[in-house]
């Protein structure tokens, strides 16, 4: 089986919308992958961070009306791949300012900055991927089908739903 | 998605705040305003209880970090009451265990 497309998914740069998210990823990594409890949280976790940057930066570029998050979920045989797309300016993530050492007083001036580290330590392969309008974060969680069946892509786009309050009452 | 702030004012010098929800970057600004409105009435010995959390991300390990250094400030201290282990990872990953104290329970955060 070659690497295939599961989902695609586009939600407004709007943070309430990161727990969609979430629930999405989790729902689609423990339906079809062979992943512990744990790595799901992890997965969640890291996507969680992703969606965060990429919505700052759609919001950094069109504060008035930002870009959506694009997001896409792919499989293959031996792993679940999740992409988080965002249409920002762009960072090198090699030169981004890490916190200080626990040790140091200075720690506690930093309240963020933690994001990158926690995808690179969460997922088993995270690559930051500067594009022509944007930037795309690639998870790679390893894990194989939990029952070998392909049901084939979904696509969502609740970008129209960005006028409605936030969602509520799901299930 | 509604996150639940539940103080506490029984167990003086303390203040207990029991969270509840998922903290992410939709919710953490309502646990920031929390804790500054508790340290803007003096209230500078808060604990923090996670055991109501069901999910945790940088932003909020942000704003309990922001928490931390406004209480030092007044000479108070932000402690936390935590035994999940979803959400310990998140401050062992960060090496955030190292600054913040971490109890298995509101009682014995309260009889440091």
């Amino acid at each position: 089986m070659q690497r295939a497309l599961v989902l695609e998914l586009d939600v407004p740069s709007s943070p309430e919308y990161i727990a969609i998210v979430r629930l999405v990823v989790a729902s689609v990594a423990s339906a079809r992958r062979a992943l512990a409890d744990e790595r799901v949280d992890d997965l969640k976790l890291a996507v969680s961070e992703a969606c965060t940057n990429a919505i700052e930066a759609n919001r950094a570029v069109r504060p008035d009306s930002p870009a959506p998050v694009h997001i896409e979920i792919w499989e293959a045989p031996d792993r679940l791949e999740v992409s988080i797309e965002d249409s920002g300016p762009g960072f090198d993530p090699d030169k981004l300012e890490f916190p200080p050492p626990i040790t140091d007083p200075e720690r506690l001036n930093f309240e963020r900055g933690l994001g990158i580290p926690l995808i690179r330590t969460l997922v088993d392969n995270a690559a930051f991927v500067r594009k022509e309008n944007g930037t795309s974060v690639r998870m790679t969680v390893f894990g194989g089908p939990l029952d070998g069946d392909d049901t084939g892509a979904i696509y969502m786009d609740v970008s129209s739903l960005s006028g409605l309050p936030p969602l509520s009452g799901q299930g | 998605m509604e996150l639940g702030l539940d103080v506490d004012d029984s167990r003086r010098p303390y203040t207990v705040l029991a969270v509840k929800g998922e903290v992410d970057v939709y919710t953490a600004p309502r646990l920031r305003e929390k804790l500054v409105e508790l340290v803007s009435q003096g209230k500078h010995q808060i604990v923090v209880d996670l055991e109501g959390v069901d999910f945790l991300d940088s932003t909020g390990l942000g704003v309990l970090v922001g928490g931390l250094k406004r209480l030092r400030s007044h000479d108070g201290d932000l402690t936390l009451v935590c035994t999940h282990q979803r959400i310990l990872k998140v401050f062992e990953i960060t090496g955030l265990t190292k600054v913040f104290s971490i109890f298995g329970s509101v009682d014995q955060a309260v009889a440091q």
